[in-house]
């Protein structure tokens, strides 16, 4: 990261990224407040929101009870009526006491108001496994919520696409939920100063390549990346998509690629069965681009279990670099 | 305002010593418009003109009416699915609500959202609800924005009895009495949550109980008594208004209708219902205002047949109304660019 800092380039954590995104919205705009758990003093359960508090005070950085519904539900309701809330969940799971209020309401509204009313909420959600918290503070549901029209999902893998991301949930005018990865929090990268957006609903082309497209998000990008990198010694090219966004996803990046490469991979933290995976595969299938298809389209997910505790296990249950590697060259060699 | 002499108590009820005459006049009228489209929507309904389902607020007006006699355009409800009422009470158009039933491009949902989601923001109902509960935390963000902001208004909550056992609930008004919102929570207990009753649901005698729980006042009262529910109603909305944060208000009523539409009425008796339907909430107001000279009878019956006609051309609004477009399904999901 030095190099970066050397160039010239500015380097903030995923975290830190986040951070700034809440402070340069909250500053630009009154309406926008912070709600969550332990987001005041205590700084956030993953130190996110940290000082925010020391410079907006406890009336925009609101501690909220430990009610996941209500507090979701007052966010919608706020959101409703003129403020614009970010609304942490303390991890991604807990977002399941919240359902009603994101599926039933926050995304529905709009829908059942024939366009009269407008939902400018922004769900946060620490999300995914590797830190041992096992099976209730470690899961990655982000492809439920794919299921749901009104919402948009994001997933960014980039601190600077975490800051952009945020900052372009905060200028829609409908519920977006943004998944960010625990184990992604601590690293770094080079994040542009000032106010921006990373577009919703484009994924980025990470890695160009020939052999195969992996298409990846959050942890799982960079996963990928590093398998590309062992790929290549062996001279297979492999194209790391960001699928940055889960819903709206983006179809022409996706199929492009499939079109260049003929081989496919999609890989995800979430169980494989009814996931990301099956989306895009199923949008490939029903595509043209299924014509150009040199090999089956392979799908690396989670195990069909809850996320376990032991670390070995926990390292088994998800994709991992040496996994997305092995299937790689299989889809190659057309093994699968 | 006063009617008495100077120095004596003014032993009039509250609505009538609190609201002009034409504004009394005004409430009755709309109270006769409720019944009278819920009707129209029941007739609607068994002649097959409307699918779906609906559920009716017919013996249940006054609590409608006379908690939305505070209330401007810039005071905010959430309503529930029996949220016809409410609906009209806050100043709804009933041709658009009709419309919206008839499922038309003119109703106020543009034929997306039915009986169980209709709106008028423009008036301040941020919306029926098809979730028993789903209102409470919205209605506590309402009133979260208003404290934020800096703006005056209220937000009034409607809830059902059976509302008052999910978690929702319990989450909007602890949040409320911690932030000290103003908000008012207005329990419409009509005696069943579906078939199941309130004895058999809920731990507490009063759902007005439950608001010692969230150090807030609760008060019960007749909610077919128009002027019982002005008052608690306006105590509450002056506390609001006031910074002093939520109230609970429980509106002890009845509906006449079953459930909805599947309803067998297994659950209840006949005498109970003669019973409550011998309180009609409408007839009681009309009475009162009656005898403290506010209307005649016959200017009674003139505001029934203008609320009846009202209905009648709202019908003939929605029926004469285009359908929405096949092609639009997906309109509305997002904002449109």
């Amino acid at each position: 990261m030095n190099s970066l800092a050397d160039a010239g380039l500015r380097v903030l954590s995923y975290s830190e990224a986040i951070r700034e995104a809440m402070a340069l919205a909250m500053e630009a705009d009154p309406t926008v407040i912070l709600m969550g758990e332990d987001i005041g003093v205590y700084g956030g359960a993953f130190q996110v929101t940290l000082d925010l508090i020391d410079r907006f005070g406890p009336d925009r950085v609101m501690d909220t009870p430990i009610s996941e519904l209500g507090g979701a539900g007052v966010a919608v309701g706020a959101a409703l009526t003129g403020l614009k809330p970010v609304y942490e969940f303390q991890f991604s799971d807990f977002a399941m006491l919240a359902m009603e209020q994101i599926v039933n309401q926050a995304a529905k509204l709009r829908y059942m108001l024939g366009g009269e009313a407008s939902v400018p909420v922004v769900f946060r959600l620490p999300s995914g496994s590797g830190t041992g918290a096992a099976a209730q503070h470690s899961q990655s549901i982000e492809a439920w919520f794919g299921h749901v029209p009104g919402l948009k999902v994001l997933q960014p893998a980039t601190p600077e696409d975490a800051k952009g991301m945020l900052l372009a949930a905060l200028a829609d005018p409908d519920p977006v939920m943004i998944f960010e990865h625990k184990l992604l929090y601590k690293t770094k990268g080079p994040v542009p100063e000032g106010h921006y957006v990373t577009p919703i609903g484009r994924a980025s082309v990470r890695r160009p390549g020939s052999d195969l497209s992996i298409v990846a998000g959050s942890i799982m990008m960079h996963r990928a990346l590093d398998a590309a990198d062992r790929l290549a010694a062996d001279g297979i090219r492999a194209e790391v998509i960001d699928l940055r966004s889960i819903r709206p996803i983006d179809h022409e990046t996706i199929l492009a690629s499939v079109r260049k490469t003929g081989r496919l991979m999609v890989v995800y933290e979430g169980v494989k069965a009814f996931g990301v995976g099956a989306e895009i595969s199923a949008l490939v299938a029903e595509s043209d681009a299924f014509d150009y298809l040199d090999a089956p389209i392979l799908r690396l997910g989670a195990a069909d279990a809850p996320v376990p505790y032991n670390p070995d296990l926990e390292r088994a249950s998800v994709p991992q670099v040496d996994t997305i590697e092995a299937a790689a060259r299989r889809l190659v060699r057309r093994e699968v | 305002m006063s009617g008495g002499d100077a120095g004596q108590a003014d032993n009039r009820p509250f609505a009538i010593r609190t609201y002009a005459p034409d504004r009394l006049r005004e409430a009755l009228k709309r109270m006769y418009l409720i019944r009278r489209f819920e009707e129209g929507a029941e007739d609607s309904y068994m002649r097959g003109l409307i699918h779906g389902t609906m559920h009716l607020s017919i013996g249940q007006e006054a609590s409608a009416m006379a908690t939305c006699m505070e209330l401007t355009d810039d005071d905010k409800i959430t309503s529930t699915h029996r949220g016809h009422g409410h609906c009209i009470a806050k100043g709804a158009d009933v041709g658009r609500m009709f419309a919206e039933f008839y499922g038309r491009e003119t109703g106020y949902c543009h034929g997306r959202g039915g009986s169980m989601h209709i709106a008028d923001v423009r008036t301040g109902n941020l919306g029926a609800n098809g979730i028993v509960g789903g209102g409470l935390p919205i209605a506590v963000g309402a009133a979260l924005s208003a404290k934020r902001l800096g703006r005056a208004y209220v937000t009034i909550c409607f809830f059902g009895d059976g509302a008052n056992n999910e978690g929702a609930f319990h989450e909007a008004l602890n949040m409320a009495a911690v932030w000290k919102l103003p908000v008012v929570f207005v329990c419409e207990n009509n005696q069943y949550g579906m078939s199941t009753s309130i004895v058999r649901s809920t731990a507490v005698p009063r759902i007005s109980d439950r608001a010692a729980a969230y150090a807030m006042p609760g008060v019960t009262v007749d909610g077919n008594d128009f002027s019982a529910v002005a008052e608690a109603v306006h105590a509450a909305v002056a506390r609001a208004r006031a910074g002093e944060g939520p109230s609970l208000v429980e509106n002890l009523t009845y509906r006449w209708r079953g459930h909805s539409k599947s309803d067998r009425n297994r659950y209840r008796t006949k005498d109970e219902i003669d019973d409550w339907m011998r309180r009609d909430p409408i007839a009681r107001f009309q009475a009162e205002l009656i005898a403290h000279g506010i209307l005649d009878a016959a200017a009674a019956e003139a505001l029934a047949a203008e609320a009846a006609a009202e209905v009648e051309a709202g019908i003939a609004f929605a029926k004469s109304s285009p359908a929405p477009s096949v092609a639009e399904v997906t309109r509305y999901v997002y904002a449109e660019p």
